[in-house]
């Protein structure tokens, strides 16, 4: 759970670091003596390129020497694969540790035996095209990051490449149902997962997980508000970093932009990979009677109860209404 | 085994753009594509230098730690090869080369950008050496009939030098203290993480 809660603050880290990272470079050198040594040591400290005209109408190869690709280098090569990897391989870890020792959360009160409708059929087959799209776009990017470590050396270099090449493009075409999910996604729930009080109650008594007793929760709890706004803005930032790499270099664009573009992109797909995988587990094997939610849709009424309390009562309210009209005292 | 390196003696290149042109037709180079490049730094000030850039096939090529295919290769003689048939074209060279070398053949829209082509330090590629499949997918291999890269080899002010790193930085070095000045090998320190000292 700590790390779903870094994940802003690595972002907003990122955010700060940019600016410095996309500094143009300062124009002019000493009067007639320009070094190639020292113009590429001074470049390189500053962080800016050597630049110059060609006659080729290609802004891009006005550019003889950019040294951010080494810096670029270093965030794919190391940063990203031990963040990566940390991330999405310490998920796994914590969550085999868990179902180890606490093992699957049971309805206390076993199931009722009666159902209350909880997503209907518009939001699991929502639900389940952002998922499916998640997947595949999930796989396919961690195999450009981590196949050629762990795939590669298995199936050999041309089925990874036919692999990879595969992947790429269903990358690219599986990322628009994924974006039309996130948009419909955040219509219909937004509503409901606007974070409050009671959300601060939940992380406090964490979440029925770890502690004693259910705390009291509306139709989403602080848990699944905060899977909802890591997919709903992760997704959507990843999304836009994610087009503007599928159509390079277009406007004034340069590879600078690009380089940041993924910087952005690949860091939080993994945070959110691991996030995700949480989501999985919690919402399959993790718990009994999560997965009907999405699954059939209808919920055991105990299990609602015990998550959703105020959900339930306030559903109750509802189907009294509808039953007995206001007027009408119930029988009681 | 030599090291193969390119040495642009900036204070002689005139800009005439020959080994571009060479070097497209030598291989027959795609549209929109320049294996070697020319770019003029202070451009009509004081201190104005041509620089004649292509691939500089780099000691640790950053290219190659960042392709996710593992498409490139270094040859007996340190020259920087990638295989097209594993390349997945998905731009990750490009960002890393401090140099702008890999290119594509399209920027078309949802990544199609084709196989990267970049330059071969005229020794073509994985295929066969010189023959049709060879040649259409990586040029001519002219290191392979014991030639050195035609870009260097026409140079008209011979500013541009291929061949082992350790004869064309004296070659260089001679050249500098004969006519006492020179503003250095251009991209050495970034490529090969030296300077020649003269």
């Amino acid at each position: 759970m700590k790390r779903l809660i870094l994940a802003p603050f690595l972002v907003l880290l990122l955010a700060l670091s940019a600016p410095v990272f996309a500094q143009p470079a300062p124009g002019g050198q000493a009067r007639g003596q320009v070094s190639a040594e020292e113009m590429e040591m001074q470049r390189l400290l500053q962080g800016g390129r050597v630049e110059g005209r060609t006659s080729i109408p290609d802004p891009r190869s006005e550019v003889l020497i950019q040294p951010q690709g080494k810096a670029w280098r270093d965030f794919h090569n190391v940063t990203l694969a031990w963040v990566g990897g940390i991330a999405v391989g310490g998920m796994a870890l914590i969550l085999i540790a868990f179902y180890a020792t606490r093992g699957r959360i049971t309805i206390e009160g076993g199931p009722a035996g009666r159902t209350i409708s909880r997503f209907n059929l518009l939001e699991r087959a929502n639900h389940w095209m952002v998922a499916s799209s998640f997947i595949v776009l999930g796989l396919t990017g961690l195999n450009l990051t981590f196949g050629r470590h762990i795939l590669l050396p298995i199936i050999g270099p041309y089925a990874f490449a036919n692999v990879s090449l595969w992947g790429k493009i269903a990358h690219n075409f599986v990322a628009f149902p994924f974006t039309l999910g996130i948009v419909v996604m955040l219509l219909l729930w937004v509503k409901d997962n606007i974070p409050n009080g009671r959300d601060i109650e939940w992380f406090k008594m964490g979440g029925g997980l770890i502690g004693k007793g259910h705390p009291k929760a509306g139709r989403f709890n602080g848990g699944q508000k905060m899977v909802f706004w890591i997919t709903v803005l992760g997704g959507g930032i990843v999304a836009a970093s994610g087009y503007f790499l599928i159509f390079p270099f277009w406007g004034e664009f340069g590879v600078a932009d690009m380089q940041l573009a993924h910087i952005i992109h690949s860091i939080l797909s993994v945070l959110m990979v691991a996030a995700m995988i949480a989501h999985i587990y919690i919402g399959s094997v993790g718990m009994e009677g999560a997965f009907d939610a999405m699954g059939s849709g209808e919920v055991d009424l105990n299990w609602a109860k015990e998550h959703h309390g105020l959900w339930v009562e306030e559903e109750m309210a509802k189907a009294r209404q509808v039953v007995a009209p206001s007027g009408v005292k119930p029988a009681e | 085994m030599a090291r193969m390196k390119f040495l642009c003696d900036a204070d002689r290149c005139i800009e005439c753009n020959a080994c571009v042109t060479a070097c497209k037709n030598e291989h027959e180079v795609p549209w929109g594509i320049n294996r070697r490049r020319v770019v003029t730094i202070n451009d009509g000030k004081p201190g104005e230098r041509s620089i004649s850039m292509a691939c500089m096939h780099c000691t640790d090529a950053p290219c190659a730690a960042v392709c996710p295919t593992s498409c490139f290769y270094t040859t007996a003689d340190a020259v920087v090869l990638h295989d097209k048939d594993t390349c997945i074209g998905c731009g990750y060279c490009f960002y890393a080369c401090p140099f702008g070398a890999p290119q594509y053949p399209r920027v078309g829209n949802f990544g199609g950008r084709g196989k990267m082509d970049k330059c071969t330090y005229c020794a073509g590629g994985p295929q066969q050496d010189n023959t049709r499949v060879e040649y259409t997918q990586y040029g001519s291999n002219r290191l392979a009939e014991g030639k050195l890269p035609l870009c260097a080899e026409m140079c008209s002010t011979k500013a541009l030098l291929a061949g082992d790193g350790e004869m064309i930085a004296t070659i260089y070095r001679e050249r500098v203290q004969r006519r006492g000045y020179g503003s250095g090998a251009w991209g050495w320190r970034t490529a090969y993480r030296e300077n020649i000292t003269t």
